[in-house]
């Protein structure tokens, strides 16, 4: 029998709680406030108690430690999580939408062969039924889902809640592992940081991001010269950076960086919801599209309707001319 | 090294997703299907593998959903030895759970030291494909890598899972492992139009049946809806020059230029 209680299941990155953790407690609040279960952080590290402060949006926070859970590595991590939920019994588990949340969620759904709802964006309970609406179609739908199999996991996508200004009970247990665990067959040996010598475009007031739209290698100086005429910089959505057009210092969105300039022209770019991740709080977004119904229009302030190998030469021109 | 690969087709995202009468599915008739880019990048990691670290086998299996003998002729054209494809003619594609059971069935037989799938789909909305098989195959799993290097005896692969920040975690798997590729070591090489019609004369696409996979779902979907369009920004009307002015007006306004 399952409680109405919501697991959220922590990140740090870099010393630092991940912002969808935050978020995914305000998510969490929403759910029990319907469920009227409890609100249970989990953090899955050597030491968290460093980090039990930044939870206290929930009612209890498991810090569970142990040298092998420093890295990552999915084995360890799951085997903790899956012996957490037969413990806990959770109405739901919210897992981010990340590098660990893309391996663990569905290793840990499948093995306790219970629903895993991908992209969630919005949460809602009623008559005791839980209702997600998932993104996918690289948010070009939206998919309205009731469940009531319990629990259920969802994967929540990063930007989607607000971090909730509410506070828990905020009780916190530390413990070891609840299982045995050993290092498995994927070893975690370190972290590599990018290079700090390209321009950082997190620091940068103005960006100039292209995308698929750019169409081939040669376009990308039609970009580049409007970034120059602004004083900016160069910044790509992945598929310019999996095409090695651009560096992954570049890249904005789940697993690059996270941008807030004062402007960003979005050139061609789709507005696939891992892009929009990292740049949905610049100050003044523009972006030039031919494709009337792109998602980027949604989180733009103006949108051109467009080829943009035709708008950025004729704004470069613009400019320039004062 | 034998590596065993999965492609799959996705409806292209250039063209409009359309909802069926229901409410409840995406209608696909008539719609246009492409190859699922992360799939095409986790070929291309197993096709660089096989030029840089000896001699390799590449498998690609795939099931028969949208345009996929495409997809098929055009791994054979990269440098795929094999090309499976798995019959199936539902209309719509099964949910991962499913489609993991019969990819799985296909894959064992192979005895691969790596599986490659792409970490994700668009069109997957219960859970993810690449983690499924994995479970299925009893193969260690890890997801997101973007490169992948065999050890000389191959016995383990050091593979990068990237994190946010453009930062990269370096990991050593045990082989036989299952990975979900996010990107290659190198971006998709291009294959001209004459070669993969000259696979489609010289490569043979091999069948192999599998047991039905059950179109059940665990999740029910109420509703299926585009989301609102529009709704924020305020679309910029003219001629480009028009446009361009409008802009500049814009900039000015906010403070980005002087």
């Amino acid at each position: 029998m399952s409680s109405q209680d919501i697991l959220v299941v922590a990140e740090t990155n870099r010393g630092q709680l991940a912002d969808t953790s935050l978020e995914m407690l305000g998510a969490a609040r929403q759910i029990a406030a319907g469920t009227g279960g409890k609100v249970i952080a989990v953090l899955l590290g050597a030491d968290g108690s460093a980090y039990a402060e930044g939870l206290s949006a929930a009612d209890r926070i498991l810090l569970i430690n142990d040298p092998l859970l420093a890295g990552f590595s999915p084995r360890p991590y799951v085997a903790v999580l899956e012996s957490l939920l037969k413990t806990e019994s959770p109405r739901a588990v919210l897992i981010g939408s990340t590098s660990i949340g893309l391996d663990v969620g569905p290793l840990l759904g499948g093995k306790l062969d219970v629903p895993v709802i991908n992209g969630c964006q919005s949460v809602s309970v009623g008559g005791g039924v839980l209702t997600v609406t998932a993104s996918f179609f690289g948010g070009k739908l939206l998919a309205d889902v009731a469940i009531t199999a319990a629990p259920v996991i969802l994967l929540v996508a990063p930007g989607a809640f607000r971090p909730t200004e509410q506070k828990g009970a905020a009780q916190v247990e530390t413990k070891g592992s609840p299982v045995p665990l050993d290092a498995g067959p994927a070893v975690f040996e370190e972290m590599i940081l990018p290079d700090t010598t390209d321009v950082d475009i997190t620091q940068q007031d103005v960006l100039v991001a292209v995308g698929r739209g750019i169409q081939q290698q040669d376009n990308v100086e039609v970009a580049e010269a409007l970034a120059a005429s602004l004083g900016g910089a160069l910044a790509a959505s992945r598929p310019i950076v999996d095409q090695g057009w651009l560096p992954m210092t570049r890249q904005v969105g789940k697993s690059g960086m996270t941008v807030k300039p004062k402007c960003l022209i979005a050139l061609g770019i789709s507005g696939a919801p891992e892009h929009v991740e990292g740049m949905k709080d610049s100050g003044l977004i523009i972006a030039v599209n031919t494709d009337p119904n792109a998602p980027i229009f949604d989180v733009a302030h103006y949108g051109v309707v467009a080829d943009l190998l035709e708008v950025a030469p004729a704004l470069t021109d613009a400019i320039k001319a004062g | 090294m034998k590596i065993a690969v999965v492609v799959r087709q996705v409806p292209d995202l250039i063209e409009p997703v359309e909802i069926a009468d229901s409410g409840k599915a995406v209608d696909l008739e008539g719609a246009a299907f492409r190859a699922n880019e992360a799939d095409d990048l986790a070929l291309e990691q197993a096709i660089l593998i096989k030029e840089k670290f000896g001699p390799s086998a590449v498998t690609v299996v795939a099931l028969d959903f949208g345009d996929i003998d495409n997809t098929l002729y055009a791994a054979a054209a990269k440098g795929a030895d094999r090309i499976i494809k798995i019959p199936y003619d539902q209309a719509q594609p099964p949910a991962p759970k499913q489609a993991a059971a019969m990819y799985a069935e296909v894959i064992r037989s192979l005895g691969a030291d790596l599986v490659l799938v792409g970490t994700y789909a668009h069109d997957e909305l219960e859970s993810t494909l690449a983690p499924l098989v994995a479970l299925k195959l009893d193969l260690p799993f890890v997801g997101v890598v973007r490169g992948v290097r065999p050890s000389a005896d191959g016995s383990i692969a050091t593979v990068f899972k990237e994190f946010p920040g453009a930062a990269v975690a370096k990991m050593n798997v045990k082989l036989p492992a299952l990975l979900g590729i996010l990107s290659a070591d190198e971006p998709p090489r291009y294959v001209p139009v004459s070669r993969i019609r000259s696979a489609m004369k010289t490569a043979k696409i091999e069948e192999q049946e599998v047991g039905a996979a059950a179109l059940t779902s665990v999740a029910t979907i109420q509703r299926l809806h585009h989301p609102a369009v529009g709704q924020r920004a305020e679309i910029l009307q003219g001629s480009v020059d028009q446009v361009a002015a409008k802009i500049v007006s814009i900039l000015r306004e906010k403070g980005v230029l002087k």
